[in-house]
């Protein structure tokens, strides 16, 4: 393992009980400060991956080589305890690792601050909006400082103005908190605005096809949007995209 | 408000109205004045079993002690029933062990086995209480058990990794979770245990008289308007235990449950 590195995929592949193949021969690296968005086909094993990420679902041929126990996961659902306030949510895990009660209030209250949710942390999940809610899903993972964060389409189900906001709010939250991340989405521009590499997916049993580099510095505006190069980088992922169906 | 109310209270009126006129007509006309007991007209039953203090107090005393009856019932059911929920919610073998008798439970006639029942309990309360815990135990095991397995997934990995121990993924995550689906099936479980104390009352004639026995007793001397009245409280007791439930139910989850989720 190199300085720095957070994980490591090495011809890492998963095949189901039921002999379905999901992945093959995944090898890559990810280091701390760096932010790793996986695009590919609908079906490709993106989930599959990031469950071998986490350690859920190991691997089955290859490796994957985890440096950090601490794992932060955000899912597509904001996947609340709904009886639970804002507050009772994002304490949960500071509550299941065994934290002291004023730590958990202390680690909570500056994620909540840090999500921008202060202010809501006696409501129920029922009383806020899609948005808030991933954010408070956000504030959750954040309270045990992850050095590594797994994102599984987190913000799929939000509308587009919700979305680009969680997206800049995501982008302050890495620049100021340095952790790495592995991020699947559907949208090559989010891809492409939040990350430092792409991977682009073959369908299944997935395969990395392209690897390209975003090599734009952090923070970034979300004017860098309109970019030239953001719109070559992202006809580049399009691309690599379209061919993995020929 | 007034026009939701006439909505609501409305069509059930007119419609009790409709079932007033046809016992009237009935009784008055069909009937001939020797054969009237089988449908005595309504205001016959409501003055004969609510405004005669001795019978109104004799209905109110075996409505009562029917209600503690099927009280205990529900709450022994709910003792065992979600204890049996957890156990077989700990493991996929354990659950298929125990369902299938869970459903002989449910599918065996209760009078079939009320005759077990007496050598086993006597012929009082006790016995009465377990007529009640049978009938009224299924749906809270199959709620239960529902609401337990229905997790997200993806809550299950978090508390995975986290460590989370069986203990704490039991309190913290399934049983939380279930509380609504305990109650849909406490509420059928109470109309349920409310039969079952009856039909206890019809076989086992040691202590307090209770509904059932009234019921028999009426029958037997043929005071239909009598048997009416005390219909009238089977029925309401069904209905309070029923509601009452269905209130705890809402007050407990109304902060945070999302019909339909």
């Amino acid at each position: 393992m190199t300085a720095g590195e957070v994980i490591a995929f090495r011809s890492a592949g998963k095949v189901f009980p039921d002999g379905t193949e999901a992945v093959r021969d995944i090898s890559f690296e990810l280091r701390a400060g760096e932010f790793l968005s996986i695009v590919g086909p609908s079906g490709c094993g993106k989930s599959t991956l990031l469950r071998m990420a986490s350690g859920l679902g190991p691997a089955t041929s290859g490796e994957v080589a985890r440096k950090v126990e601490n794992i932060g996961s955000v899912f597509q659902d904001a996947t609340l305890l709904p009886w639970r306030t804002v507050r009772q949510n994002v304490e949960l895990l500071a509550e299941l690792e065994g934290a002291a009660p004023t730590e958990r209030a202390r680690l909570a209250t500056e994620a909540i601050r840090l999500v921008g949710l202060d202010g809501f942390e006696s409501h129920h999940p029922k009383a806020l909006s899609g948005g808030m809610r991933m954010r408070t899903s956000v504030a959750r993972a954040l309270t045990m400082k992850p050095p590594l964060f797994l994102l599984d389409e987190p913000f799929g189900a939000l509308d587009e103005i919700t979305r680009g906001t969680l997206n800049e709010e995501l982008m302050r939250l890495f620049v100021s908190e340095r952790f790495a991340a592995i991020f699947i989405t559907h949208s090559i521009a989010e891809a492409v605005y939040l990350s430092s590499r792409v991977l682009v997916l073959s369908p299944r049993p997935g395969r990395i096809v392209a690897e390209i580099e975003i090599p734009f510095a952090y923070p970034r505006s979300p004017e860098l949007r309109f970019d030239p190069e953001f719109a070559r980088l992202s006809s580049e992922v399009s691309h690599a995209l379209r061919e993995t169906y020929a | 408000m007034s026009r939701r109310l006439a909505r609501v209270v409305l069509p059930p009126l007119v419609a009790l109205g409709l079932f007033v006129g046809l016992a009237y007509l009935v009784s008055y006309v069909f009937l001939s004045p020797s054969r009237r007991f089988l449908l005595p007209p309504p205001h016959d039953v409501v003055a004969h079993s609510f405004f005669r203090g001795a019978n109104l107090h004799e209905q109110l005393n075996a409505t009562w002690d029917t209600a503690k009856v099927s009280i205990a019932g529900i709450v022994i059911a709910f003792v065992i029933g979600a204890t049996i929920a957890i156990v077989m919610s700990q493991a996929k073998w354990i659950e298929r062990a125990l369902y299938p008798y869970a459903v002989i439970v449910q599918v065996t006639p209760i009078l079939a086995i009320v005759p077990l029942i007496a050598l086993w309990f006597g012929y009082n309360f006790t016995a009465r209480v377990v007529v009640c815990v049978l009938i009224s135990i299924f749906p809270i095991i199959t709620n239960t058990l529902f609401g337990l397995l229905r997790v997200d997934p993806n809550l299950h990995d978090l508390f995975t990794l986290h460590r989370a121990s069986r203990f704490e993924r039991l309190v913290k995550l399934q049983l939380p979770h279930a509380i609504p689906d305990i109650f849909v099936g406490l509420r059928i479980a109470a109309g349920l245990s409310v039969i079952g104390a009856i039909v206890g009352e019809f076989f086992f004639r040691q202590g307090t008289p209770g509904l059932g026995r009234l019921l028999d007793q009426y029958r037997a001397f043929l005071e239909t308007d009598l048997l009416m009245g005390a219909l009238f409280w089977a029925c309401f007791l069904g209905i309070v235990s029923f509601a009452a439930v269905g209130f705890v139910g809402r007050r407990l989850t109304r902060n945070w449950y999302e019909e339909g989720r």
